[in-house]
């Protein structure tokens, strides 16, 4: 029985820390930079474009760039990706008086809801927990979302940057002063192609970090400024999703428990699916999946394979057809794992990246988007009174997090901080556990709420596919039809972004080649040292993130590579 | 419908494709008409097309010695406007493109390419084009006087006529414009007999994990040249190092569409199939009988690439002799 | 000297159609054509070779703005765009011909076009647009170079290579083995925002919106179905007797 976490590559701890390099004059600067462009990057420039043109002056000082965000994937919209009912709120309040959110592209409020415990072949109703209920909330494609925040960023003023990855954090005398971005043109041994094109230093005097999910330069921040303090470790779920244009429509936002995971407490197999309808013709089908899971023979995309082909299930999608495949991982720690500061010198980390996740209702987007509206309102007040000698005052950066704390965002995670961990004890029990939980509004806590590393988690070879499939190529697929369907198109001769060790135990090699939804991975022989070879596509990724939570670590590959969503 | 069929040929050969397409039009318009633009020695050419169905053969000596697609639009242009032809068809070629698209800009007429099939409903041409990456069979017609349409290379075999009559033969004086003139090839070198390139090459045999090893590459090779075809390889024998990438097919490597394609040890996933799958021919010789690849196979081999395909070309050089 | 580049807005991702009208769905993302990109690399490589101004050309709605500002990234120095909703579905002669009236404002002395389209659409639109404007034009361009009034250019054919000599203006169409296309530098996409982009409307090329669009259109897409399985498919499971079988096969379809 491995642990992934003993095959961890070697990264030196401040890898991805440089100073600037490029000649002076040759820095690209900014005045506020924004790294990704996802609800949390583009609510920060949207604000932070309120807030300019009421001061002029300031934007006046902030130069011909005054925001600008990159992001990796070949458009704003590429890489997002969520199940997605949302709550409208915050983003009323980010649009309140300037302009409303009346062409907002959603698919309408959610009308009715079912939960339903499956067993593999019947689907039993059971009431909506309280957490999960979702009156008043809307349904929408996060990638549509985000295509629509990043024209109102645009017209905000913010210059987007795409297929741009951050790659590096550019600290100079203990102050983050910018990113280095991603060179473009090397082959597969990182030589330089004919048409080589470097990475550049972008510059700015407030640099905010807002990549979503295991993001690059958060994770990198983190530990260079140890900002988690004594916050519990960060543990991730995996959602896999298709959408599906569907020959009837869908009345209900759905949702279920149980099948085609086990309850038995040594799988650990926590999770769910959720099946939302996009309008009347398209319909989005996911399954979450914890990713301390201890059967390496687990399969979380076929998870959702097989699980179309519950009867329930497969009413709705009979006679569709499947039109776009991807998958994300998301922070579940919640509040326990929140890092106990979200700023440094030049610094703020906002959204998924630092864990603003709420894993009983399902949501996060509308934390992302508050908490990339007060990030622009701490960076604006920052760079307001700083003047062209002394640097932004850490101490503004720091009314942040106090603005932060002081939000909904930290009242509801605390609320329901005890509920993920509780789930370890197995659905049955956990459920039951979860529930005391929910109605005391986390007053009562039964069992002892630690939490380790997904990565921790030592392996339980149960030695057959998990779930048991075969793929017909209609309602199932295989995982390259699904990478195919996610719109990837990578180069294939880039240098590989995944820091992996490509000598492992023979199950933890088991594991990474079932866990990775795009089959990046691929088991090989065992040699005489008793590890096996691990096979790396580097090309199939779809920058999910599994794979850091599991014993490796995701990297930006070149700029605008991976997944092409468009509707997840 | 009144159809024209324009040949293309090299030094006197017409080119198989044209040869196709003129055996088609020849059953849909008994009249048919095809058009011959070279030297003054197209004579024996004519009677070449008569075989394959033309009931009349304009022959046009060629504005400069290399042929360039120009010249070739005044020609067609002319024998439109003054014998009314209303289709104008062609067999894809880099040159035949560039007259059909050029001839249609000319007529204002309406032009659709890729083809693989036309049939008169009617009295109406109708064209059956393939899209997206031949998931979808479109039909698509003509609302101009004048149509033309681009047929996609080896749509049509070419067959010999059963009525074996002689064309009329008429030769034709052009005038041509000064544009069409203005550009010209000043030197033409044919390729050297070292094997087709892979986008264009008849045959193609390719090679996937299942070829085994780098050295499992000389059988794909073998055969291939006892083919005459080209070597491609699937993007996972590229990673693996064992083939070049430019020989890779499929959605990041080359496309292709060749006459005849041999997968071998290919398993078939829809990177490599939308690469590839236009192809007119796909035998594929593979382990696993549940391959992907043998849901858009004509021949299926289940069998081992190591056993199969060493006997065929051992058997490929005995046929050749 | 002036090089007008003609390029396309693609859909990225799986290509979809719009069942009602057999037309492509291009109501997603959109990227530049990357063959478009080899044309925009080939003008950029003569500009910085002598003096020229490179001008990118498309045709599209108003998010082909995305392929326009690309090509600026890149390094073109303006951009123009034909957006009008009388131009929509225009067919490859529509099309050839909204684009000859843009480019005879401009009157460039080199043309360049992309070969192949990733959408399937306007593949021979080059030869189309040529004519209208009454230019000589060269296809499949391996290699180019501009001498005095003239442009030379190397292309491969079925049977072997042609060197083409065409006076200028010409249009030209590249293969994308003529060059590899640059990467967009940063500073290059942060300067595309700063140059001129310049929309039109048919009407302001002279077009009446019966000429082009659906209306001006001569082709018309019927019905599109699924196209039928290979038909016939034999499966031979006997590895003895397999490699004579394939033989068999191969001479029956006269394919030896």
């Amino acid at each position: 029985m491995s642990r992934p976490a003993d095959f961890r590559p070697e990264v030196a701890r401040d890898r991805f820390v440089v100073a600037p390099s490029d000649p002076v004059d040759e820095r690209i600067e900014v005045g506020v930079l924004v790294v990704g462009g996802g609800p949390a990057g583009l609510a920060c420039a949207i604000r932070f474009g309120q807030l300019l043109e009421e001061r002029p002056d300031v934007a006046e000082r902030l130069g011909d760039v005054p925001l600008a965000i990159v992001e990796k994937g070949k458009q704003v919209g590429s890489h997002l990706l969520s199940g997605a009912v949302i709550r409208p709120g915050a983003l009323q309040r980010l649009f309140d008086g300037h302009g409303g959110l009346d062409d907002m592209p959603t698919y309408g409020p959610v009308a009715k809801e079912q939960v339903y415990l499956l067993t593999h072949d019947r689907a039993v109703p059971i009431p909506t927990p309280p957490p999960m209920r979702n009156h008043g909330n809307v349904v929408v494609s996060l990638s549509h979302l985000g295509r629509w925040l990043a024209e109102r960023a645009e017209s905000a003023g913010a210059m987007l940057l795409p297929e741009t990855p951050a790659v590096r954090l550019l600290v100079e005398d203990g102050r983050v002063v910018g990113v280095r971005t991603g060179d473009k043109g090397r082959g597969q041994h990182g030589e330089e192609l004919a048409n080589f094109e470097p990475g550049s230093d972008l510059v700015a005097r407030v640099t905010i970090l807002a990549e979503g999910t295991q993001g690059h330069l958060t994770t990198t921040a983190l530990d260079h400024f140890d900002l988690r303090g004594n916050a519990a470790p960060q543990v991730w779920e995996l959602g896999v999703k298709e959408v599906w244009k569907v020959a009837r429509p869908l009345d209900r936002v759905i949702h279920t428990m149980g099948w085609p995971l086990r309850p038995q407490a040594k799988y650990r197999e926590f999770g769910g699916s959720f099946i939302y309808p996009l309008g009347d013709d398209l319909v989005s089908i996911g399954m979450v999946l914890g990713l301390d899971y201890r059967d390496p023979n687990l399969n979380p995309h076929d998870l959702l394979q097989v699980l179309k082909t519950h009867p329930t299930v497969r009413a709705i999608l009979e006679g569709g057809e499947r039109v776009e495949w991807g998958a994300k991982t998301i922070p579940g720690g919640g509040f326990h794992a929140l890092p106990r500061r979200l700023h440094a010198p030049g610094v703020l980390l906002c959204g998924d990246g630092v864990g603003m996740v709420n894993v009983p209702t399902l949501k996060g987007v509308h934390y992302a988007v508050e908490s990339g509206r007060l990030a622009a309102e701490a960076a604006f007040a920052a760079v307001s009174e700083a003047t062209d000698d002394a640097p932004v005052s850490e101490r503004t950066l720091a009314s942040y997090d106090d603005a932060v704390r002081a939000s909904f965002i930290w009242d509801e995670l605390h609320e329901v901080r005890d509920l993920r961990q509780v789930f370890t004890h197995g659905f049955f029990l956990g459920g039951a556990l979860g529930m005391v939980n929910t109605v005391t509004k986390g007053r009562v806590c039964i069992g002892s709420p630690t939490t380790e590393p997904d990565d921790d988690c030592p392996l339980l070879p149960v030695g057959r596919p998990q779930p048991p499939i075969t793929h017909d190529g209609v309602l199932t697929f295989d995982r390259l039809s699904s990478v195919f369907a996610s719109g990837n198109k990578t180069r294939d001769d880039q240098p590989n972004h995944l820091l992996v060790r490509t000598r492992v135990a023979p199950d933890v090699a088991e594991l990474w080649a079932n866990l990775c939804p795009a089959q990046v991975y691929t088991a090989g022989p065992v040699g005489d040292d008793g590890l096996a070879e691990v096979e790396v596509a580097p090309s199939n990724c779809v920058q999910c993130g599994a794979i850091s939570a599991r014993g490796g670590r995701l990297t930006p590959p070149e700029g605008g590579s991976g997944p092409e969503y468009w509707q997840t | 419908m009144k159809a024209l069929v324009f040949l293309e040929h090299h030094e006197h050969a017409i080119a198989p494709g044209s040869l196709g397409v003129l055996t088609r039009a020849a059953a849909l318009d008994p009249d048919v008409a095809a058009v011959l633009v070279g030297d003054d020695q197209l004579a024996p050419v004519a009677a070449e097309a008569g075989r394959h169905g033309a009931a009349t053969v304009f022959t046009v000596v060629d504005a400069y010695p290399s042929p360039i697609a120009g010249p070739r639009i005044d020609v067609l242009s002319e024998l439109v406007t003054s014998h009314g032809f209303d289709t104008i068809l062609f067999s894809n070629s880099v040159l035949a493109a560039d007259v059909a698209a050029g001839l249609a800009a000319r007529l204002d007429a309406g032009i659709n390419w890729d083809l693989v099939d036309l049939e008169v409903r009617d009295g109406e041409p109708i064209g059956k084009q393939p899209m997206l990456q031949d998931s979808v069979l479109a039909e698509v017609g003509w609302r101009s006087p004048q149509r033309v349409a681009l047929f996609r290379p080896g749509s049509f075999a070419p067959v010999p006529s059963v009525t074996e009559r002689e064309p009329v033969v008429e030769s034709l004086v052009v005038a041509f414009a000064e544009h069409t003139m203005a550009a010209r090839i000043t030197e033409r070198t044919l390729r050297a007999d070292e094997g087709p390139a892979l986008a264009d090459a008849d045959v193609i045999v390719a090679g996937g994990i299942g070829v085994g090893s780098e050295d499992g590459f000389a059988l794909v090779e073998q055969l291939a040249a006892a083919l005459g075809g080209a070597v491609g390889a699937t993007r996972a024998a590229v990673y693996k190092g064992w083939y070049p990438a430019s020989a890779q097919i499929g959605q990041t490597g080359t496309t292709v569409a060749p006459k005849l394609y041999v997968a071998l040890g290919i398993s078939g996933a829809v990177q490599h199939k939308v690469g590839m799958q236009s192809s007119k021919t796909i035998i594929a010789v593979n382990k696993d009988p549940n391959a992907p690849i043998f849901e858009f196979s004509d021949l299926a081999v289940v069998g081992d690439v190591h056993t199969v395909v060493p006997e065929l070309v051992a058997l490929l050089r005995k046929h050749a002799g | 000297m002036k090089i007008a580049v003609c390029v396309k807005h693609v859909p990225t991702g799986t290509l979809r159609m719009q069942p009602a009208s057999g037309t492509l769905d291009r109501s997603g993302p959109g990227e530049l054509n990357a063959t478009d990109r080899n044309a925009l690399e080939e003008a950029l490589r003569l500009k910085e070779g002598g003096d020229a101004e490179v001008v990118v050309v498309t045709m599209g709605p108003a998010a082909a703005t995305e392929s326009l500002r690309t090509g600026l990234g890149m390094g073109a120095d303006r951009a123009l765009l034909v957006d009008d909703d009388a131009v929509v579905g225009s067919d490859l002669v529509a099309t050839s011909l909204v684009l000859s009236r843009v480019l005879e404002r401009e009157s460039p002395d080199l043309v360049l076009f992309g070969q192949q389209t990733s959408d399937g659409g306007g593949a021979v639109l080059w030869a189309a647009v040529a004519e209208r404007m009454q230019q000589p034009f060269v296809s499949q361009a391996t290699k180019l170079a501009l001498g005095d009034g003239v442009v030379t250019v190397e292309r491969e054919t079925e049977v072997g290579t042609d060197t083409i000599e065409a006076r200028l203006p010409a249009v030209v169409a590249v293969s994308d083995a003529i060059n590899e296309p640059r990467y967009t530098s940063l500073k290059g996409m942060m300067g595309a925002k700063k140059k001129p982009l310049e929309t039109l409307s048919a009407s302001d090329l002279g077009l009446a919106a019966d000429a082009v669009g659906a209306a001006g259109s001569r082709t018309v897409v019927l019905s599109t179905g699924t196209p039928p399985a290979r038909a016939g498919a034999v499966t031979i499971e006997d590895d003895a007797g397999a490699a004579q079988a394939i033989l068999d096969y191969l001479t029956e379809r006269d394919l030896v």
